[in-house]
């Protein structure tokens, strides 16, 4: 049976570097243009999550494939997190494919194989004031796959070549990459990326395709393949890395209508060359909102605190002690609340709890409660706080008491907002994100995200 | 709540407290030494006299050994209780009991702590290894207690600066009070414009909004109410008790408002109960409440009785709970004066009414008062314990 994409989903961070700024720093760089940047509370882990929600809203899939070059944590699989947080059912294989930006055409051709779903997220981080930091951008990017006639998008054809290149590289322990002379990349890449994309289109009986989309973290590789495979209108943002290839795919899906072609070329350690087919599903099936909508929006962030967040500016700390790590037996024991945010209604009276309790609140009956995932939930403020003393890497903090509409009460963090724009009645929704990292433990869970802005999921 | 209540049964008969501050060259053996040591001189009695201890403190030792240790006290009962804020109430309330009881003749109840050592500012409280979701993790106490701003604004129609004047006259008022107390740690009077304009700590809290952190110590001797002559001729009778923890539902359920604590209300009118009080606002002659922070007095006003809901803010700003007020608040200068070790705190305000009603208060003597309140609250708004006493100068009619 014939796999294609049946839906597809992106997160771009709400924050933005302006290369002003940079430039002003160092003196160095064009100053043009402004980089997508994840929040202090952002990872490749919350981005997958914030990518992926809403792609299985049935809580069950094959497999899930996750690619990233910064995982959260080396050897625990960071897609079980995120398998948590979309609430999957433990039957669901869910698997790092980490380490390269080729990642990101493994997760793909992973989850096209089985039916299953790709998430690709990444956080990329460049030496202050180099081009590796200002070429580069944030984000995430998922797929689910499904049988052809359900699907948006159809593979027609790949072709693909590997090539053992010192070309970009980086040490596990490493926060920033290195790169060869751009024109050993350049020379070595070009005749791979004619012929790999040449074989594609022939399998696919094309001499060209409606929309190139080229995915390179080498900027003049990428720039040269565009050319030379007459793309146009390519996406304006920098490099994501191992979610690049996913990011331009779905502005290419955004964009396609109903029979286009869609050539994808990635080129890193090699070329993989696909053609997809848009179906006559395709404009039913996409996202609120488009890439570039996400990529226009946004807030700026000044540089320092940029740095700090990436944690390559070292502040001072509030006088207050960190917050402990998060144990593992009490956070194994209430997995469903903690990832899934899963609270629980009595069926006696019907209130309902968050966290789940197994005494009911209101009519004191033991034991009858029934799950409530609340993830897709909106609510309102009902008081809030501006905590300027609280332990925080971007402090100060926004409290909120939130009443979800529906039932059920919980004081959250707010992500990604001014204390200005918090009001007593403002409407909430949920996302994902890493409260604090103590003793080497990420600490996961929701956090209120005012709506209106881009941070709350499709 | 079916509290049978202990009125007129015990008697407090010797008290003393330490002056609370930044005490970096004591330690909290120090202070317990100093605390006990007044109390007992205070009521010319010696250590062999008392029977059994109960000693609060939260964070500042473990076990009865915090106590006799320091003491050498010669193999006798020591119960170290902790309830957050009401940890000092708390020791209070249990020894209050065992002399009731009849178990002992003559108890003590001491409360301490050493905040000051830890290097932070605010409370740091000891932390349960947990799943990391509770905001409370992060949240801290001055922000949690800000959110009563916004919400009482939004429920009874006040306008945030009229609220904000309030929230600067309690300040005010408390460091004027503080101002007449050897034992503050803030003995100065601060105007107002600039308690309004102090840098911003959560909400819209300044740092003058927030009680300091101290190191303190105090201690009470309690024995039978029918025995209390043998030791003083002004002794403090005990009307009524009442601590309550509350089911910590604030957080939880959209019916409350986050404009009250419920926790007060419960144990208030059990208090009051026990202690045959009908009209707080005109039976109670000084309250001592546990103002934290400035919205968290201003709410207390309500729940205590001391004026109806919606109103706090009027009689706040018409001098209702000054020193020359209707019913003076925090006569010794509260929190805000004091600062809040918090195993110390319950006994300091308790250690006030003794004063007032033995005519030593000093400068800030109250014209004889009769009737006291002591209350403090540990937690935060919608899930906190709650410790209400009414403590008198005579004995009620029916047990003289």
């Amino acid at each position: 049976m014939t796999l294609g994409i049946v839906s597809y989903g992106v997160h771009l961070p709400v924050h933005r570097l302006a290369l002003s700024e940079v430039a002003a720093a160092f003196g160095s760089g064009s100053g043009r243009g402004r980089r997508v940047v994840a929040a202090f509370d952002e990872d490749s882990t919350t981005m997958a999550v914030a990518a992926a929600r809403g792609l299985v809203p049935d809580r069950s899939v094959e497999s899930l494939w996750f690619a990233t070059t910064s995982p959260a944590y080396a050897e625990k699989t960071n897609a079980a997190a995120v398998h948590a947080a979309l609430g999957l059912g433990e039957e669901t294989f869910a698997v790092d494919v980490a380490g390269a930006v080729r990642s990101g055409e493994g997760a793909l051709r992973a989850a096209a194989g089985s039916g299953g779903l790709a998430v690709l997220a990444d956080v990329r981080v460049g030496r202050p004031g180099s081009a590796d930091e200002s070429q580069a951008a944030d984000g995430a990017a998922a797929f689910r796959f499904g049988p052809s006639a359900q699907a948006l998008a159809v593979p027609v054809a790949r072709a693909c070549a590997t090539a053992e290149l010192l070309d970009r590289w980086r040490l596990p322990s490493e926060l920033t990459a290195s790169q060869w002379e751009e024109r050993f990349g350049l020379d070595s890449y070009a005749p791979l990326v004619a012929a790999t994309a040449g074989r594609a289109l022939a399998d696919a009986g094309l001499a060209s395709a409606d929309l190139v989309v080229v995915s390179s973290p080498h900027t003049r590789v990428a720039a040269d393949a565009l050319a030379r495979l007459g793309g146009a209108d390519a996406l304006p943002m920098g490099n994501a890395g191992a979610a690049d290839v996913g990011i331009r795919l779905a502005d290419a899906l955004d964009r396609a209508q109903p029979g286009n072609t869609i050539l994808v070329v990635s080129v890193s350690d090699g070329v993989v060359a696909t053609v997809w087919r848009a179906t006559d599903r395709i404009d039913a099936a996409r996202p609120a909102v488009s890439v570039r909508q996400l990529l226009a929006a946004g807030r700026d962030v000044p540089y320092p605190t940029y740095l700090t967040w990436r944690g390559l500016l070292e502040r001072e700390a509030p006088r207050r002690p960190e917050p402990e790590r998060p144990a593992a037996p009490p956070s194994a024991r209430n997995l469903d609340w903690k990832f899934a945010f899963v609270g629980s209604r009595c069926d006696k009276c019907g209130f309902l709890h968050l966290p789940p309790q197994r005494v009911c609140a209101s009519c004191r009956t033991v034991d009858v409660m029934s799950a409530a995932p609340l993830t897709e939930a909106i609510g309102s403020v009902v008081t809030f706080t501006v905590d300027r003393l609280a332990y925080s890497l971007s402090p100060p903090v926004i409290c909120a008491v939130i009443d979800f509409d529906g039932g059920g009460r919980c004081l959250l963090e707010l992500a990604d907002a001014e204390p200005a724009e918090v009001v007593v009645g403002a409407r909430v929704g949920l996302t994902f994100r890493r409260l604090w990292t103590t003793g080497n433990v990420h600490n996961y869970f929701w956090k209120a995200a005012l709506l209106g802005g881009e941070s709350v999921g499709q | 709540m079916a509290s049978n209540g202990i009125r007129d049964r015990v008697a407090v008969v010797a008290m003393g407290c330490t002056t609370f501050g930044e005490h970096w060259g004591r330690s909290a053996e120090d202070l317990l030494v100093d605390a006990t040591g007044e109390c007992l001189s205070s009521g010319d009695l010696t250590s062999d006299q008392i029977d059994a201890y109960w000693l609060g403190t939260m964070a500042s030792g473990m076990s009865g050994l915090t106590l006799s240790k320091p003491l050498a006290l010669e193999y006798r009962p020591v119960t170290r209780v902790e309830n957050f804020c009401a940890t000092g109430s708390e020791a209070f309330r249990n020894a209050c009991y065992a002399v009731a009881s009849g178990a002992y003749d003559v108890a003590m109840a001491v409360g301490v702590e050493k905040l000051k050592d830890s290097g932070y500012s605010g409370l740091v409280r000891p932390q349960i290894a947990s799943d990391g979701t509770s905001a409370d993790l992060t949240l801290t106490a001055p922000a949690a207690f800000s959110m009563l701003d916004p919400a009482y604004c939004a429920k009874y129609g006040v306008d945030p600066g009229t609220f904000r004047e309030a929230m600067t006259h309690i300040a005010w008022k408390n460091h004027c009070n503080g101002a007449r107390n050897p034992r503050a740690q803030f003995r100065k009077a601060i105007p107002k414009e600039k308690i309004a304009a102090s840098p911003l700590v959560a909400g819209r809290l300044g740092v003058l909004d927030c009680s300091g952190v101290s190191d303190g110590a105090a201690a009470a001797v309690i024995v039978r109410a029918e025995d209390a002559h043998r030791w003083t001729d002004r002794p403090m009778y005990v009307k009524g008790l009442s601590l309550v923890a509350g089911p910590g539902s604030g957080a939880l359920d959209p019916g409350y408002d986050w404009t009250t604590f419920p926790e007060v209300v419960a144990s208030a009118t059990d208090a009051y109960r026990q202690a045959g009080i009908d009209d707080p606002a005109r039976q109670i002659h000084l309250a001592e409440v546990h103002d934290c922070f400035t919205p968290t007095e201003l709410v207390l006003m309500e729940d205590l009785g001391f004026c109806g809901r919606g109103e706090a803010v009027k009689h706040v700003l018409d001098g209702a709970f000054d020193l020359d007020g209707r019913l003076p608040v925090n006569p010794d200068g509260g929190l805000k004066s004091f600062g809040h070790p918090v195993g110390a705190s319950g006994l300091r305000m308790l250690f006030e009414c003794w004063l007032q009603f033995r005519g030593e208060a000093g400068d800030r003597q109250l014209p004889d008062p009769r009737v006291g309140l002591t209350h403090n609250l540990g937690g935060r708004p919608g899930s906190c314990v709650s410790f209400v006493s009414v403590v008198g100068k005579d004995l009620s009619e029916e047990a003289a």
